[in-house]
């Protein structure tokens, strides 16, 4: 079973666990995430799921706990490392880099395959060389005529667009999408679900989701989290058949939720 | 302003404004700096060099300062240290060893440059108002050190500095000969920090600026992006500081003091953070103010207190930034 390169999970957390000051906000969480899945982590909101992406990307450190990815421990590794081993992530809170143009958020990204940019002496129009490949990449989601435009100017769907764009410039092994489609309009969410099916080629991704009907036709698996516990995991029809998913998740039935 | 709806009508047609014209300048930049490159050319023969050179220094010490509030977000409370020092060094240099005036000015950059090294390296730890009063603390320390280092000269600094001769054939002495130097120092400088931020370098220092979480996302060890554009910045205070003690022939405890950090704050200010050409005008615009109002003697500060409230409260984005939007372009 341990056969870590090829056909063992991706991702793989033993213990993990984030307390905040006494408060545990990520408890005791085993995660596997399969290599080529799209591997969905719902929850309520304040069930943790931003809180284990932090912990994923190092944007957090544990407080408990070990993370493996690509057969390598990277409980102790910096944020800007993880990034560079393939491991990307997005925000829930869209990132852009707002007072630059369209072009030069994908460009920005684009750019990592230099190496380092300490060059302060040379013109920025070598970088020019990166335009056609960013100019595709804002094809493939839809902002071919924005690309001269400041970012902070999109509309928000086209920012959470322009987010994706810019995440897919790295070529990720791995993509960790926080809420893509939070705050969207139905056409603009729809075409997000597209966007992520079809980048999700060749690649492994998890995406956390607050709707459960989101994840319904995209997720091959899909863990639980409520309260900073794994409560349960399978494909859409054995989680969303679970009881305690209902009870816990939905919320809907008043006659459980008393007890809480 | 214009946003949402109308911005996404204007999408496929937006950035025409764009266009480069020469040294990598838009065409508003470009003619704003033809308009900076004639006054410093022509104004000598109106206006008292020294007074001018006053301005061209602390127009230089401001740019240096707006690179780093402007364009990587960090806002450094203690850039007295590098802009003193530098003066410090440059002085001693010329005076007590008698080092050529354009070796002792790159001294004093280099001094900035040693000092922003360790110094920055401290502060970017923090984030915000930390590291603010990081480099604060530190200015402090080089303020006592200053005040107690036997080269300094305690309380009356290094005093008669020579500015002497240039490249060894053009004698310094008189002020218009030396206006030149100085005006030289501050257009290399100037061009410098444009070239930085429109570098591949800048382009992260402004991601950095704009989202640093996403930046790191992105791969970049962000604090070595930092560290850079931090010891750039000291760097080209201490030159500032270093030529203005050749100007003024004195380097003292005011160029160290926490005041010159407050200063070129407020010049960055007034004249406009993120705009290449703001610091320029934000300098002139103080310096004449304290020209001219010295003769009101404590009033001086109340009067740039008072100035410093209204960029706050009316004109956040200070007298370039206003005009760069008015006009909607890049100034
Ligand atoms: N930096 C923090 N300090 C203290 N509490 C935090 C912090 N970040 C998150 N929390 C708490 O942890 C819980 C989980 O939050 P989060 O991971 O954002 O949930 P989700 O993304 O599932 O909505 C929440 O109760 C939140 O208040
Ligand atoms: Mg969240």
């Amino acid at each position: 079973m341990a056969s870590a390169a090829s056909d063992g999970p991706i991702l793989e957390t033993e213990g993990l666990t984030k307390e905040f000051r006494g408060f545990v906000a990520v408890a005791d969480v085993a995660l596997k995430v399969r290599r080529g899945t799209i591997h969905g982590l719902i929850g309520p909101n304040g069930a943790g799921k931003t809180t284990c992406f932090n912990l994923l990307t190092k944007f957090l450190p544990p407080t408990r706990g070990s993370i493996r990815y690509d057969g390598r421990d990277i409980t102790g590794m910096k944020p800007a490392e993880v990034a560079r081993l393939g491991l990307v992530r997005s925000f829930q809170i869209s990132a852009v880099f707002p007072h630059l143009t369209v072009l030069e958020n994908v460009r920005v990204a684009l750019q990592r395959a230099r190496g380092a940019s300490f060059d302060f002496w040379r013109s920025e129009s070598l970088l020019k060389s990166f335009d056609a490949r960013a100019m595709e990449l804002l094809d493939d989601v839809g902002l071919t005529g924005y690309a001269k435009l400041t970012a902070g100017e999109l509309p928000y769907g086209r920012k959470r667009a322009l987010e994706i764009a810019t995440t897919l410039a790295l070529e990720p092994q791995m993509l960790l999408l926080d809420e893509p489609t939070a705050g969207m309009t139905h056409e603009d969410v729809d075409r997000v679900i597209a966007l992520v099916k079809r980048v999700a080629a060749g690649r492994t991704v998890l995406l956390v989701e607050h709707n459960l009907k989101v994840v319904a036709g995209l997720c091959d698996t899909i863990t639980v989290l409520t309260r900073g516990r794994v409560l349960a995991e399978g494909d859409y029809a054995a989680v969303s058949a679970n009881p305690e998913v209902q009870a816990a998740y939905l919320g809907t039935d008043p006659g459980v939720s008393g007890g809480h | 302003m214009a946003d949402g709806t109308s911005i996404a009508a204007s999408g496929p047609l937006g950035g025409q404004t764009e266009k480069e014209a020469f040294l990598g300048f838009t065409r508003p930049q470009a003619i704003a700096f033809l308009v900076m490159v004639a006054f410093v050319l022509v104004s000598p023969f109106f206006l008292y060099p020294v007074f001018l050179m006053k301005i061209l220094c602390f127009a230089l010490f401001a740019c240096a300062f707006n690179l780093l509030i402007g364009y990587v977000g960090l806002l450094s409370f203690g850039h007295a240290a590098y802009f003193g020092m530098g003066a410090y060094v440059t002085g001693y240099a010329a005076k007590a060893w008698g080092v050529p005036p354009e070796l002792a000015i790159l001294m004093g950059g280099a001094i900035g440059a040693a000092l922003g090294l360790p110094f920055g390296w401290l502060a970017i730890r923090r984030a915000g108002i930390y590291f603010s009063m990081i480099t604060l603390a530190l200015a402090q320390m080089v303020y006592f050190f200053s005040l107690q280092a036997p080269f300094t000269g305690g309380e009356d600094g290094i005093q008669a500095i020579p500015r002497g001769t240039l490249f060894g054939i053009f004698d310094l002495t008189a002020d218009l000969t030396m206006y030149w130097l100085v005006a030289a120092v501050f257009l290399a400088g100037f061009l410098l920090i444009h070239r930085i931020v429109h570098s591949p370098f800048g382009q992260v220092m402004k991601a950095i600026r704009d989202n640093e979480p996403r930046a790191t996302s992105l791969g970049y060890r962000v604090e070595q992006y930092k560290l850079l554009a931090f010891v750039l910045s000291a760097a080209l205070a201490g030159i500032a500081g270093g030529t203005k003690s050749l100007v003024f022939n004195i380097a003292t405890l005011t160029d160290v003091h926490w005041t010159m950090s407050g200063e070129v704050v407020l010049m960055s200010l007034v004249g406009g953070l993120g705009t290449i050409f703001g610091p320029v005008v934000g300098a002139a615009v103080i310096v004449t103010m304290q020209n001219y109002l010295a003769e009101f003697g404590a009033w001086v500060l109340v009067i740039q207190g008072a100035i410093f409230i209204a960029c706050v409260l009316a004109f956040r984005r200070g007298i370039l930034g206003e005009i760069a939007h008015a006009l909607r372009v890049k100034l």
